[in-house]
């Protein structure tokens, strides 16, 4: 009785001083508060883990989705935002104050498929997507497809295009890729998070439709790069610009947001699907994190400010393992002109 | 203790004497007013879900007012919302999933009274019971990895036979459909079809049940006569009580009913549901897509509630027929 007694005491005080502890290191450090986007979240909680660890200073991050994000934003429960679709300026104007949006890391979305016994990955362009997408290429052995996979011996199944039945920034990216390419997917569907799809199964979130593709043989659909290589799915060299063929990677993400940089000096929110470049890879895109430019706090600005920089620099290195692409060097420099205009 | 033994029975269809004790002494009084405040809630609740809802959906409604429910359209981009094939998939799921799991249900409840021997009686019914608390995403999980790749080579045959002439089986297969919703929902529906039709059916008076043997009935006889007719009223409770759960599953059927965007007769193609679209879309909606969704949702409660009346509609219907037969 006696002995359980010390034992209890001994926990109680244990816990004690462990809620001390924590109680102090919070009060004692600035911490920020932000939400958005979950596309990011796995290389943002890295981020916010190794800036903890070497600064102190704490970020609570919400991966809320990137609609949630700029709305907490525009209520100000938020310090700062993130978001995969860039704010338009009509959304611009619903906010209180200037914000700034500067682009994070780089992503790709894979034409992943499920097609038994092909050894090479299939080559794919847009127009052949937009005409998958829009249910008119129907067979793998379709002529337009065998045009593009010389000497491939293309099964004679049927297509089944799986997509997003909730909306998602990767839906948008997918779209706008497709819309810059094929004039009928433009004036049909359009772009969006979510779009009236012509055809297809729709599936929840990138996992559940990485889940369907596995399953189905004659499957295809977008997910992003960390999803494809994690499920080990086939996925498809894309035609560039130029008019190459490029599989996804980190490195070929990179080189088309490097690809783009003109249309970024006059946008920063400009798109980078389709970018100029001998190795872009065509469906590629940023991921943005939105901040005041004035954010009335000062010490809150500051620490902002730090973070930023530190995620410019040091933050890049640790994207490649989650298989996100850091940025090229001149995107980051564009990056630090936003930034310093913080206060 | 004893005033209630001593009551008359004839108290019970005369309110007066009841009213009487209600106000008797203190305690009565409050326990009535409280327990009236917590039924009245219940109202209260459902009156102010359809005004949020309605006031929610307010731009919506204005926009394309009773013309929603008709229309196949659900486009973001150019802000066209319709709610027909999300309508048309809730109730098609919902029925199909009735029309299989009710059979099952019914021939599982009889076995259980009627038939079941002792021993294997507390078993099965404990499974059944089991079967209903398993969550609902343990469902579409187990559609996902069970169900689908088991549909898959089937509807494949279908589509290559001659059936895919038939409506029921055009399209092509994708093992995501209308039949992989149907037969999840039916599974869920099931352990709660049973359990009540199991309670209703041992709740058939004893009488009943010697009487038909008496007269050298079969069990088959007793069961489809005197025990069936005495316990449809409830066993249409339980029936209702599974379509109110089969229209309102939301998880367990977005993944596996394939999220598709038109209204379909075929079963073999990918459909939808209020509840998925709902799920589905709620968390990045922008612009009138926001209170379209809660147009949804205001259907669903509507169709909800038209159902829900039309079985008390049948249910009055049929107990009027007991009586009188």
């Amino acid at each position: 009785m006696n002995a359980l007694f010390h034992k209890i005491s001994r926990a109680g005080f244990a816990l004690g001083t462990t809620v001390m502890l924590i109680a102090g290191c919070t009060k004692s450090q600035p911490s920020l508060t932000a939400a958005g986007a979950t596309f990011p979240y796995p290389v943002y909680a890295q981020w916010f883990e190794a800036y903890r660890r070497q600064t102190g200073i704490q970020i609570n991050y919400q991966p809320m989705g990137s609609g949630a994000g700029v709305e907490q934003l525009r209520r100000r429960t938020t310090d700062f935002g993130a978001s995969d679709v860039a704010v338009s300026d009509d959304a611009m104007q619903s906010m209180s104050k200037k914000i700034l949006q500067i682009p994070a890391v780089a992503g790709a979305v894979v034409i992943a498929y499920q097609l038994p016994g092909l050894q090479k990955p299939l080559q794919l362009d847009g127009s052949v997507l937009a005409g998958i997408f829009l249910g008119r290429i129907k067979r793998w052995n379709d002529v337009r497809i065998a045009a593009i996979n010389p000497g491939v011996d293309l099964p004679d199944i049927a297509i089944s295009p799986v997509r997003r039945s909730d909306g998602s920034g990767t839906t948008g990216i997918f779209t706008s890729y497709l819309s810059d390419i094929s004039p009928q997917w433009k004036k049909q569907v359009g772009v969006g998070k979510s779009v009236n799809w012509p055809v297809g199964v729709g599936a929840k979130g990138n996992a559940g439709v990485a889940g369907v593709i596995k399953q189905s043989p004659g499957a295809v659909g977008y997910i992003e790069l960390a999803y494809a290589e994690h499920n080990k799915l086939q996925f498809a060299a894309l035609r560039n610009s130029t008019g190459n063929f490029v599989l996804p990677s980190v490195e070929a993400t990179t080189a088309a947001a490097a690809g783009a940089v003109q249309r970024l000096q006059k946008d920063i929110r400009a798109p980078i699907v389709n970018a100029p470049g001998k190795s872009s890879y065509p469906i590629a895109a940023f991921t943005y994190l939105l901040v005041y430019e004035n954010s009335e706090n000062a010490q809150k600005a500051n620490s902002l400010k730090t973070f930023l920089e530190w995620a410019m620099l040091e933050g890049q290195g640790m994207t490649r393992d989650l298989y996100y692409a850091p940025l090229p060097p001149q995107v980051v420099e564009l990056n630090q002109e936003l930034i310093r205009k913080i206060h | 203790m004893n005033t209630d033994l001593q009551t008359p029975p004839q108290s019970n269809s005369n309110a007066e004497p009841l009213r009487q004790s209600r106000f008797g002494n203190i305690g009565d009084g409050f326990f009535y007013w409280t327990t009236l405040l917590f039924a009245a809630s219940v109202l209260v609740v459902t009156v102010l879900i359809g005004f949020q809802l309605t006031q929610a959906s307010m731009p919506a409604l204005k926009e394309f007012g009773w013309r929603f429910l008709t229309n196949s359209t659900w486009d973001p981009v150019r802000q066209v919302y319709g709610a027909w094939p999300y309508i048309f998939g809730t109730l098609a799921s919902s029925f199909l999933a009735l029309l299989m799991a009710v059979p099952v249900a019914l021939g599982t409840a009889i076995f259980l009274v009627e038939l079941c021997p002792y021993w294997l009686r507390g078993i099965l019914s404990f499974m059944v019971e089991l079967l209903a608390a398993v969550p609902s995403v343990v469902y579409g999980l187990w559609g996902i990895f069970v169900l689908i790749p088991i549909l898959q080579p089937v509807q494949a045959k279908i589509a290559s036979s001659g059936l895919s002439a038939i409506p029921f089986f055009s399209g092509a297969p994708t093992g995501y459909s209308m039949m992989a919703g149907a037969l999840v929902l039916s599974i869920m529906i099931l352990p709660i079809i049973t359990a009540v039709s199991r309670d209703v059916l041992s709740n058939v008076p004893a009488a009943q049940r010697e009487a038909a043997f008496g007269l050298g009935a079969t069990h088959w006889e007793a069961v489809k006569g005197p025990i069936l007719r005495s316990a449809r009223s409830g066993i249409m409770g339980a029936i209702i009580l599974g379509l109110a759960r089969a229209m309102g599953e939301t998880m367990a059927i977005t993944m596996v009913i394939g999220n598709g965007k038109n209204a379909s007769w075929s079963l073999l193609a990918p459909a939808n549901s209020l509840a998925s679209i709902l799920a589905n879309q709620f968390a990045e909606a922008s612009g009138l897509q926001m209170p379209s969704l809660m147009y949804i949702a205001l259907v669903l409660f509507g169709v909800a509630i038209l159902v829900n009346a039309a079985a008390r509609l049948l249910l009055w219907n049929m107990a009027r027929g007991t009586n009188h037969a």
